[in-house]
C-alpha cells in the first residue's frame, strides 16, 4: 500500500548520472553509534550461544523425548496463557482506559506490579493465594478437591500472572490512542456500549492487541521464576523449556545451550510468522 | 415507530425540535434555545469556540446538560441515552468506520436497531443507490472522495430513520474545488429529509446555501436568528457583519439621521439613512456602496466622511480599502480607481455612501 | 591498552575457561584496568551456597568488625550456579560450595595448575557437613514418620532436582533406603523445597538439617538413618583469580576457626 513512496525513492537513487538529488544527509552518528551498540548488545549473547552450541550432536539432543515434551509444554502453556490474558486482559484494559471509577489509578498501578516484582516472588504470591493452603486454594481443595500447584494449569496461571500486564498495558495504550469520536459515532447509530466495543473499538485497536498478545506470548514462553515456584518442576507436567534449560545448566551447560537455541529458534519462527500475518502495518 | 407516530399525529404538530440547552464546562457556558419545524434546516453559524459543536453534542446526548430540555416531535428526550435518541449525526471528517465497507457502514445503524443482516444491507443499499453511490458500496472509506464520504456518512445517519438530523461542519473536510458541487448536492439531499436538520458551520456561504434559517452563535449564546437573506442583509453583531461582508454601526436614530456611537470607533459620526427611525438602531451597508473621492464631492451622496487609508488588500477582482477616522469602514473599488486615486497607507480620502444604500433596522 | 601484571588474574581465568558466555563478562571487565574482584580496596567477594546464607552473613559482620575498611560482598545461590558463574569469569575471591563435586567443577574449569590458594595447601578445605532430614509442615498432613512413607500414595513430596547438590544427596539416600520416591516437583534448590513445605504445598520435602533449623517452628524435622549415607561436605577455597589473596585467606581462616565452628553449629551444621 505504501509501496509507491519508497519505490519511487529507490528509483531516483539508482539514477546516478541524473541531476543531483537533494541530499537527505547521513544519519547522525549520535543516533547511529548507540543504535549499533544496542543491537550488538542484544545480538552478541545470542551469537555466543550459537558459537558454543555442540552442533555435531545437535540432532540427537534436540529430538530427545524430554526436550520435545518440554517444548510442547512450553508452546501449549504459553499459548493458553496468551488466550487467558486476552480474555481477561482486553476487558481490563478497556476498564482502565474507558471508564472512570474510584481507585482506577490504584488498579492501574496494581496491574503493573507483576512487571516490577521478581517472578519468584510472584510465584510465592500465587502459592499464598492459590496454593493448597492459600486464601482461595484451600477452598478449591476442600470443596472441589482441586489442587493447582504442580499441574500444567499452574504453569499457565504463573505465565498469565507475569505476562498479562504486557498485554494490558499495550492494549490500554492502543485504546487511549484510538479516536473516541468513532465510538460516539457508533453510539449515535444506536450501538450499545457492548456493541461499540466489539464492532468499533476492538477492530480499531486490533494492531495494539496483536502487538500485546505477541509480547505476552513471548514473555510467557520465557517465564521461569514464577513457574518453578508456583507450578514446580516435573518433566512432562510442569517442566517448561526455561526450567529444562535451568536444570540442564546444572548438569551439562552444553545441553542447556541446545535447549536455549531450540526455544529461541521456535519462538523466533512463531513470532516471524505472526508478524507477517498480524503486525503487518 | 416512525410511521405509527406519523399516523397518530394530530393536525397541529409540535415543532420537530424544541430545545433549551444549558451546560457549563470550565470557564465556558452555553445557554441556547432552538426551535425547528418539520423539514426545516437550521444552520448554527459562529466562530470557532463559540459552542456550536457543544450544541450538537448536547442535542445528540454526547454532552451532558446542566439544565434545559430536548424535545423531538414533542417527545422529551432530555435524559434519553445517545444510542436510543431519534437522531442521526454526520460528524466532522465523517468518521466512517475504516474496517467496514461503505455498505456496512450504512447498515451498521439498522443492525444496531435490531434489523436482520439482510434487511439492514438492503436498506443500506437503497440509501447508497439513492445517493448515487451504488458503485462504491463495497469500497473502503479511505478509497472514497470527500464528497462520496460525505454522502456515505449522510446515508449512515439517515439509515436509522432519525427524526432529527445533526451535521457537524459537513463541508469542512472538502477541498475548495469540489465544494460547490457537493454543497448543492447536499442541499438537495437534506431537502428530502422530513424531520428537522441542525447543521453547524463556520462558513457563511454554507449556511446561506444549505439552511432555511440561520442561528448565529457567539460565546455560547444565540445572538441572531433568521432566514439567510435577513441575516445577510441585517447583521446584528460585528462578527456577523464581517462574515456577510457589511459595514455595521450601532447608533441612535432621530428621523433619517443616525448618530453613531457612543461606543466603538465611530464616535460622533452621523449617517443619513433612507427611512425615518427612532431610538437604538443598527446601520449596515456593503463596501461596494462606498465611493471614494480625492476631494469633497459636490451634490449627490448624503453621507460624506473624510478618512485615512488604513490598509489595502485584494478582494476578488476588486480592491478592498480599509479606512479609519471618524468611523472605520471598508470600501471596494476597482484597481483602476485605486490607481487613479493614488491611494496608499496614510492617504487622506473622502468616502461617500448614498442614503438609499444604507440599511437601518432596530438594534 | 597496557596490561599491568597484578590485575591480570581474572582475564587469565577467562582465557582458560574460554566460555562463550564468559566472553561477554570478560569484555565488560576488560574495558578498564579497573578493579575486578576485591582489588585491595578491602572488598571481598564471597560466593557461597545458598544454605550458608545465615552463617556467612553473621560471619561477615564479625569479619568486617575486626577489619575496618574491609567489606564482604556475599553472593548466595545454588552451588552449581555459582560454579558456572565463576567458570565464566565472575569476580570472586572465595568460593564455598555445598558439595565437593561442585567444587571440583570449579577446579577443573579453572585448570588444575591454578589450584587452590587456600591456607597452606593447594586444595579446598572441608569446613562443615550437612545431613538430610525430612521436613514436614507442623501438622504433618501426610502422616510422614520415616523415609519409606515418602513413597506412599497420596503423600505429596518436593525433592531437590538431581542436578543440584541436595538432589544428589537425595538420590544417595534413596538408594541407601531402597525406596524410590516420585515427587510432585524437582525443586531447583533446597530453599525452594523448604518453601514448599513451609507453605504446606507438599506433605514432605527432603532438606538439610540446617534448613530445618533455619525454618524454626514453621516446619518439623524428622531424622532418618539413611541420611548418614549421604552426608554433604562443604568445601571452601580461595580462587586463583583473587585480587587480594591475603584478605581471602583471612576469610577462610575465620570460617575454619572456633568462631566459625560455633556459628555453623548454631545453624545446624555438623563439623568434619
Amino acid at each position: 500500500m505504501t509501496a509507491g513512496g519508497p519505490g519511487a525513492d529507490r528509483d531516483t537513487r539508482r539514477g546516478r548520472d541524473r541531476p543531483p538529488r537533494v541530499r537527505s544527509g547521513r544519519p547522525p552518528w549520535i543516533l547511529v553509534l548507540p543504535a549499533l551498540a544496542g543491537a550488538a548488545f542484544l545480538v552478541l549473547p545470542f551469537a555466543g550461544l550459537l558459537i558454543r552450541a555442540p552442533w555435531s550432536t545437535m540432532g540427537e539432543r534436540v529430538t530427545e523425548p524430554e526436550v520435545l515434551a518440554a517444548l510442547w509444554l512450553s508452546l501449549s502453556t504459553a499459548t493458553a496463557a496468551t488466550l487467558v490474558s486476552l480474555l481477561l486482559g482486553v476487558p481490563l484494559a478497556w476498564l482502565l482506559a474507558r471508564t472512570d471509577f474510584p481507585g482506577r489509578r490504584v488498579l492501574r498501578a496494581v496491574v503493573t506490579v507483576p512487571l516490577v516484582i521478581p517472578p519468584v516472588v510472584g510465584g510465592v504470591a500465587l502459592l499464598l493465594v492459590l496454593g493448597r493452603n492459600g486464601l482461595l486454594g484451600r477452598y478449591l481443595d476442600t470443596w472441589f478437591g482441586i489442587t493447582i500447584p504442580f499441574t500444567p494449569a499452574a504453569v499457565v496461571l504463573a505465565q498469565v500472572f507475569v505476562a498479562m500486564p504486557f498485554l494490558v498495558i499495550s492494549v490500554e495504550g492502543a485504546l487511549r490512542g484510538a479516536d473516541r469520536r468513532y465510538e460516539e459515532a457508533a453510539a449515535t447509530l444506536g450501538a450499545s456500549r457492548a456493541t461499540v466495543f466489539t464492532r468499533v473499538t476492538l477492530p480499531m485497536v486490533l494492531p495494539g492487541i496483536g502487538a500485546g498478545a505477541v509480547l505476552c506470548w513471548a514473555r510467557a514462553l520465557g517465564e521461569f521464576g514464577a513457574t518453578i515456584t508456583f507450578a514446580g518442576n516435573f518433566p512432562g507436567t510442569t517442566q517448561t523449556m526455561p526450567l529444562a534449560v535451568y536444570m540442564a545448566m546444572q548438569r551439562d551447560p552444553e545441553a542447556a545451550i541446545v535447549l536455549s537455541l531450540v526455544l529461541l529458534l521456535v519462538s523466533l519462527a512463531v513470532l516471524a510468522t505472526l508478524r507477517e500475518r498480524w503486525v503487518n502495518t | 415507530m416512525g410511521p405509527d407516530g406519523a399516523a397518530r399525529t394530530p393536525p397541529a404538530r409540535p415543532p420537530a425540535l424544541d430545545a433549551e440547552l444549558r451546560l457549563s464546562r470550565g470557564g465556558f457556558s452555553l445557554d441556547v434555545a432552538l426551535e425547528a419545524a418539520q423539514g426545516e434546516i437550521l444552520a448554527l453559524l459562529g466562530p470557532n469556540g463559540a459552542g456550536k459543536s457543544s450544541v450538537l453534542r448536547a442535542l445528540a446526548g454526547l454532552a451532558p446538560l446542566t439544565g434545559g430540555h430536548v424535545r423531538v416531535d414533542g417527545r422529551d428526550e432530555t435524559t434519553t441515552p445517545v444510542e436510543r435518541r431519534p437522531i442521526g449525526m454526520v460528524f466532522q471528517d465523517y468518521l466512517l468506520f475504516e474496517h467496514m465497507s461503505a455498505l456496512d457502514n450504512v447498515a451498521f445503524g439498522p443492525r444496531c436497531q435490531g434489523a436482520t443482516r439482510a434487511a439492514a444491507r438492503e436498506r443500506a443499499a437503497g440509501l447508497l443507490a439513492h445517493m448515487g453511490l451504488s458503485d462504491h458500496a463495497g469500497a473502503r472509506p479511505r478509497n472514497l472522495s470527500g464528497g462520496q464520504a460525505q454522502r456515505v456518512a449522510l446515508a449512515r445517519a439517515l439509515a436509522v430513520r432519525p427524526r432529527l438530523l445533526l451535521l457537524d461542519e459537513p463541508m469542512a473536510a472538502l477541498d475548495a474545488s469540489t465544494r460547490i458541487d457537493v454543497r448543492g448536492r447536499l442541499r438537495r439531499l437534506l431537502e428530502e429529509f422530513d424531520g428537522a436538520t441542525v447543521l453547524v458551520t463556520h462558513d457563511p456561504l454554507d449556511a446561506m446555501v444549505l439552511a432555511d434559517r440561520i442561528a448565529v452563535v457567539e460565546d455560547g449564546r444565540v445572538v441572531q436568528q433568521g432566514p439567510p437573506a435577513e441575516v445577510a442583509r441585517r447583521p446584528r453583531t460585528p462578527y456577523v457583519a464581517r462574515l456577510v461582508g457589511l459595514n455595521l454601526f450601532r447608533g441612535r436614530a432621530e428621523g433619517t439621521t443616525v448618530l453613531l456611537g457612543p461606543r466603538g470607533d465611530a464616535d460622533g459620526a452621523r449617517v443619513e439613512v433612507g427611512g425615518a427611525h427612532r431610538g437604538e438602531v443598527l446601520v449596515a451597508f456593503p463596501p461596494r456602496a462606498v465611493a471614494l473621492y480625492p476631494r469633497h464631492p459636490h451634490g449627490s451622496p448624503r453621507n460624506v466622511w473624510r478618512l485615512t487609508v488604513d490598509g489595502v488588500e485584494r478582494f476578488g477582482d476588486q480592491v478592498r480599502v480599509h479606512l479609519a477616522g471618524q468611523l472605520s469602514l471598508a470600501a471596494d473599488v476597482s484597481p483602476a480607481a485605486l490607481a487613479e486615486l493614488g491611494l496608499e497607507q496614510g492617504s487622506e480620502v473622502w468616502a461617500g455612501v448614498k442614503a438609499a444604500e444604507v440599511e437601518c433596522y432596530p438594534g | 591498552m597496557r596490561e599491568s601484571a597484578p590485575r591480570r588474574a581474572p582475564r587469565t581465568l577467562c582465557a582458560l575457561t574460554a566460555a562463550a558466555l564468559a566472553a561477554t563478562a570478560c569484555g565488560a571487565q576488560g574495558g578498564g584496568d579497573g578493579s575486578p574482584a576485591g582489588s585491595g580496596d578491602g572488598e571481598l567477594h564471597v560466593f557461597a551456597a545458598a544454605s550458608l546464607t545465615d552463617v556467612f552473613t553473621a560471619l561477615a559482620e564479625e569479619f568486617e568488625g575486626d577489619r575496618p575498611g574491609a567489606e564482604v560482598v556475599l553472593n548466595f545461590a545454588g552451588s552449581s550456579e555459582l560454579a558456572a558463574q565463576i567458570n565464566s569469569g565472575a569476580p570472586a575471591d572465595v568460593f564455598a560450595a555445598a558439595d565437593t563435586a561442585t567444587m571440583r567443577q570449579v577446579v577443573e574449569g579453572e585448570g588444575l595448575d591454578a589450584g587452590w590458594a587456600s591456607g597452606s595447601g593447594g586444595a579446598a578445605a572441608v569446613f562443615a557437613t550437612n545431613t538430610l532430614r525430612i521436613a514436614v509442615p507442623p501438622d504433618n498432613p501426610g502422616g510422614v514418620e520415616d523415609f519409606a512413607d515418602l513413597a506412599g500414595d497420596g503423600v505429596s513430596v518436593a525433592l531437590c532436582a538431581e542436578e543440584v547438590p541436595c538432589g544428589a544427596a537425595t538420590a544417595t539416600a534413596m538408594e541407601a533406603a531402597g525406596v524410590a520416591v516420585t515427587p510432585d516437583t524437582y525443586e531447583r534448590d533446597v530453599r525452594a523445597v523448604l518453601t514448599k513445605v513451609e507453605l504446606g504445598e507438599v506433605d514432605a520435602g527432603l532438606v538439610y538439617a540446617t534448613d530445618v533449623a533455619s525454618a524454626g517452628d514453621r516446619v518439623t524435622g524428622i531424622d532418618f538413618p539413611e541420611a548418614d549415607e549421604a552426608v554433604n561436605e562443604y568445601p571452601i577455597g580461595v580462587l586463583a583469580g583473587t585480587a587480594d589473596a591475603g584478605l581471602a585467606s583471612d576469610w577462610v581462616e575465620l570460617v575454619l576457626s572456633g568462631t566459625g565452628e560455633r556459628v555453623l553449629a548454631e545453624a545446624g551444621f555438623g563439623t568434619p
